[in-house]
């Protein structure tokens, strides 16, 4: 493992494009784009004021700017370095900017949800859509980018609208049986899309790509309903994470639940479980991570994991599964319960069982899967990277000066490399593949 | 009464009192005796003994004695009658007197006997008096005890009812509390929704008022400002929205849509095909399960024609799940389903089966077992017991052993019989070693016979390739001559060290040698002379071509022959029998290595 040095950035914004040659930082109003090899500066933009989001389209070729506070957008080519666009929301204030997957049209929702701006940087035309719900997972686009889903609130009723995306016509409006939607997701394979209520109620819709109610689950009634909700990459699971630190799995069959993944504070009589706990022990960089056994602390079960208690009198409770994330290959499920937030769990979604209880020292951050193979990458907030592969566990201090506490991280398309992010600084941690070695 | 007593002694003053002292010591207790006794004895002025005195005088006698007579008449005693002895007189007619005496005192007797009777059962009365009366007691402290404890229990019931009271009115409240609650959340949430409605209406039209008033004001900051525009991503040229591209759309995503559902019945048609695929196999391996084992299963008695009419359902159900395989309708399925439950019973029934004979044979088994076990318990435990006893004497031998060399232990002559002991211990001991030492020497013996066995034969050998290097050597003189090519001709035909060299091409082609070389080459090398009679056999062969040396023994040999023809013929003998023993050793080496592989 290796790691390359630290860079500036602000606001957390790093961004590698989708193909992968790419870097795009942000520091206070400039833009920064290196090459992810040589991690040279290939441009320099400077923005009209500090950037508060940075994205790139999908093609690679453009990246979208915006500044909410002034409520402008700025487009900058890469191959066109003196081209340029600047999108003026106005007065009506911007609290979202997000590219469309042809990457061509730029999405801005404005303030107080009054409506969905699409500009389109091809013909400069503007269309608005109105009546945008104000909840946390509102757009959704297909994987093959030919459908955006929108939710609506229309009459104190929740709508959803389906865009084909090519010429912003729209597919299909429809209402959903939801009393106050919170969000929406496309299936990976873009024909059936999932709706969740809001906490208040347990209940998940799914509706296909016409409009129709395919199914609707609900697990419970009278209690804190779901938190979280993800497709497995090939559509086939539906995982629902909710507040009672459960984690259900539907089929795309039938939509009936198959299993349930309980997150106990003690873990007992399991078989294959691996707890490993990470106390001190760090691993020296310069190791070969695929081939490692676990280092860490594996602990004899009985385990007792810690366990916070929620003030039940506050609103949003730190309680339940708050984050869900497949595998690549769909083989794990890696979920975080809120109130043992030290805890990160792995499962097995062929045996349907628990593999590994990853137990830090802090509460983890922020986990996300190698985009290629199946190992998971964590960050506790601390100066260490935490890598789970099933072939065990590693931790590796992050070699930079001045405490380089990683809040957050994200890998590169290509699962070769990491890019940790710190308060004020980022830095690339380069995995060496057996590949390479040879 | 003075006067009597003044009478009595006046009377007969001797002979009385000698009668009274008499009386006094011979005659019965009787009360009035003893009372007389003790009160002539006793005080002179006791006013009873003046009223008894005053019953009889010297006048009233016949009065008295008819008293007495009506008396002894009321008591029944009528037959003796006292009569005065002689009327006027004052005498008694002493047999009536004393008869009626006798009867009094007979009935004194009795009536003492009785009382005594009458006071012993009156103390058993009593005593048994006493127990009723304290068992009664008991009886009543128990009932009080009783009654105090019920009137506890009464006590607590009433308490338990009031609690219960209680409870009811407060479960009453509570229930009231609850739906009086369930009440108020209801109407907060038909208020709270209500409001949220009305708000999220207010806030729609505020939205909507916001967003007129921003096109109304024309904002003109509201602007995209684009270099030049850009190319679409795909190429084309954007549409113009037509209702011809909506069904377009429509067609898209219906086209999607389908894709995506013929998608997912492949696979489940797949995995049904599959699991089909399984069913059919299972049955069948339950078909082949089944059948060979039925006839000894079932007996073959009256289970017959059943069987075949399952042999016969199985094949139609065979026919059938063919068929469901090919048309998959509803009803092949059915019958594959039906068949493989049928089958599934039948497994079930025959596990069953097996397993209830299983079960007997194990039962069997266990009982066979049982007895066994009883009895190789017993001989365990007699040989146990056995082992104990030995024990235990050996245990006391060592006691003993061990004592006497405590009492005794500055004793010479212990110490001397223990020394005994020892010496004999270490003989037994210096026997064994050398009876091992002897076995060893046997051993070496038999192993310098080999050796010189091998000397020989390497002598023996050495004589024969002395020969022939003596002739080869000619050879090689008269090859100097001219016709060379015919003598060498002759030479490599003919047995020579020069076949040595052909060793390893010989060895390669081992397999397959030709006999008569081999043969000539084995009389030649082999220090023990092959089997001449018969054909060698390959692995005769192995065996002689191992004995050759390898390689590296090869080149000794040469070496040795070097040093040979350095030496002079008679030369060192030393470095001769060194190389011959080592020749021997390694014809010994690879002969056994021979038997190893042979066996």
């Amino acid at each position: 493992m290796n790691f390359s040095e630290v860079f500036k950035q602000s606001n957390q914004l790093c961004k590698v494009s989708p193909d992968g040659k790419y870097l795009a930082t942000c520091v206070q109003y400039r833009l920064v784009v290196r090459d992810v090899s040589t991690l040279q500066i290939l441009q320099l933009y400077t923005c009209l004021d500090q950037i508060s989001h940075m994205d790139w389209s999908s093609d690679s070729l453009f990246i979208l700017c915006a500044m909410y506070k002034r409520g402008l957008v700025q487009v900058w080519s890469l191959e066109q370095p003196d081209w340029h666009c600047k999108i003026d929301e106005g007065s009506i204030g911007l609290v979202s900017s997000r590219w469309s997957p042809d990457g061509r049209h730029i999405l801005n929702t404005t303030e107080f949800h009054l409506r969905v701006t699409v500009w389109s940087l091809c013909t400069k035309a503007v269309s608005y859509i109105k009546y945008p719900k104000a909840c946390s997972k509102g757009i959704d686009f297909s994987r093959d980018g030919c459908y955006m889903a929108l939710a609506e609130r229309r009459d104190c009723k929740d709508y959803v609208s389906v865009f084909v995306c090519d010429d912003w016509h729209l597919l299909r409006h429809f209402e959903t049986e939801t009393q106050d939607l919170a969000g929406l997701e496309w299936s990976p394979n873009g024909c059936v899309l999932a709706v969740w209520d809001s906490c208040l109620e347990y209940k998940v819709l799914l509706y296909s790509l016409d409009g129709r109610l395919l199914s609707t689950y609900s697990a419970y009634e009278w209690s804190l309903g779901v938190k979280s909700v993800t497709w497995s990459p090939s559509s086939q699971f539906l995982a629902i994470g909710s507040y009672d630190e459960k984690v259900r799995i539907l089929n795309h069959i039938t939509w009936k639940k198959i299993t349930q993944f309980e997150h106990p504070s003690t873990i007992n009589n399991t078989k294959a479980v691996s707890v490993c706990k990470r106390s001190s022990i760090c691993l020296i960089t310069y190791c070969q991570f695929l081939l490692l056994p676990a280092p860490d602390e594996i602990c004899p079960l009985p385990v007792q994991i810690p366990v916070v208690k929620p003030d039940p009198d506050r609103a949003n409770p730190k309680i339940g599964i708050s984050s869900l994330a497949f595998s690549a290959d769909g083989r794990y499920l890696a979920t975080k319960n809120d109130n043992m937030a030290s805890v990160a769990w792995v499962w097995d979604m062929q045996k349907m069982n628990l593999v590994a209880v990853l137990e830090h020292t802090s509460a983890v951050k922020c986990f996300q899967w190698d985009p290629k193979h199946p190992r998971l990458a964590l960050c506790t907030g601390n100066a260490k990277l935490y890598l789970w592969s099933p072939a065990g566990c590693v931790s590796v201090q992050v070699p930079a000066e001045g405490g380089f506490q990683v809040q957050s991280l994200s890998w590169h398309c290509t699962g070769d490399s990491l890019i940790l992010l710190g308060k004020e600084q980022l830095c690339l941690c380069y995995m060496e593949t057996e590949q390479e070695d040879k | 009464m003075g006067e009597w007593w003044t009478t009595v002694p006046i009377e007969s003053s001797l002979g009385n009192f000698d009668i009274s002292s008499i009386s006094h010591a011979t005659m019965s207790p009787s009360k009035q005796n003893n009372l007389l006794s003790m009160y002539s004895s006793l005080s002179l002025s006791k006013s009873s003994y003046s009223v008894i005195s005053a019953f009889c005088t010297e006048d009233n006698i016949p009065q008295c004695i008819s008293y007495i007579n009506q008396e002894l008449a009321s008591l029944g005693l009528s037959s003796t009658c006292i009569e005065a002895s002689s009327p006027g007189a004052a005498g008694l007619n002493p047999v009536p007197a004393l008869n009626a005496t006798y009867e009094l005192l007979q009935i004194h007797r009795r009536t003492m006997c009785s009382l005594e009777e009458l006071e012993r059962e009156q103390l058993k009365k009593s005593s048994t008096l006493e127990h009723v009366q304290m068992n009664n007691s008991r009886l009543k402290d128990q009932l009080e005890l009783s009654i105090r404890e019920k009137s506890g229990l009464h006590e607590m019931e009433r308490q338990l009812q009031l609690k219960i009271k209680t409870l009811q009115s407060c479960l009453k409240t509570e229930k009231d509390e609850v739906q009086k609650l369930q009440n108020i959340i209801a109407s907060r949430a038909s208020q709270y929704s209500h409001d949220a409605k009305r708000k999220e209406r207010e806030t729609a039209k505020l939205k909507e008022r916001l967003s007129q008033l921003l096109v109304d004001r024309k904002d003109k900051k509201l602007a995209i400002d684009v270099l030049n525009c850009l190319g679409r991503s795909d190429g084309k040229r954007s549409h113009w929205k037509t209702a011809k591209a909506a069904a377009s759309h429509e067609g898209e995503m219906y086209k999607s849509l389908l894709s995506d559902y013929e998608a997912s019945q492949r696979s489940l048609m797949l995995e049904n095909a599959e699991l089909k695929k399984v069913l059919q196999q299972m049955k069948k391996e339950m078909i082949h399960v089944l059948s060979p084992r039925q006839p000894s299963i079932r007996g073959a008695t009256a289970d017959d024609s059943q069987e075949q009419a399952d042999s016969d359902l199985e094949d139609r159900a065979g026919d059938s799940s063919r068929g469901s395989l090919d048309k998959s309708c509803e009803h092949a399925r059915e019958q594959l389903t039906n068949s493989i439950r049928q089958q599934w019973r039948k497994l079930r029934n025959h596990m069953e089966r097996l397993d209830s004979q299983a079960s007997q044979v194990q039962n069997q088994l266990e009982s066979n077992k049982d007895v066994i076990s009883r009895e190789t318990h017993e001989d365990e435990m007699e040989r146990m017991r056995r082992e104990v006893q030995q024990c235990k004497e050996f245990i006391d031998a060592q006691q003993q052993l061990l004592q006497q060399q405590l009492n005794t232990s500055f004793d010479d002559e212990t110490a001397a019989l223990l020394n005994d002991c020892y010496t004999l211990e270490e003989k037994e001991r210096l026997k064994e070693e050398w009876r091992l030492f002897e076995e060893q020497k046997r051993n070496f013996e038999r192993e310098r016979t080999n050796f010189t066995e091998a000397a020989i034969r390497l002598g023996r050998e050495k004589k024969a390739f002395e020969e022939d290097r003596a002739s080869w050597l000619k050879n090689q003189f008269l090859n100097m001559t001219p016709f060379t090519d015919r003598r060498r001709c002759s030479s490599s035909d003919g047995q020579s060290a020069l076949s040595i060299r052909s060793e390893p091409e010989m060895r390669m082609s081992s397999s397959k040698v030709q006999l008569p070389k081999s043969s000539t080459y084995t009389s030649f090398s082999t220090p023990k002379p092959a089997p001449s009679a018969t054909v060698p056999s390959t692995t005769e062969l192995y065996r002689t071509l191992r004995l050759i040396p390898d390689p590296s023994s090869t080149r000794h040999s040469s070496h040795g022959r070097w040093h040979e023809s350095s030496t002079i013929e008679d030369g060192e003998s030393q470095v001769k029998a060194k190389s011959r023993l080592r020749c021997g050793d390694l014809s010994i080496f690879s002969l056994g290595e021979d038997e190893n592989s042979l066996t």
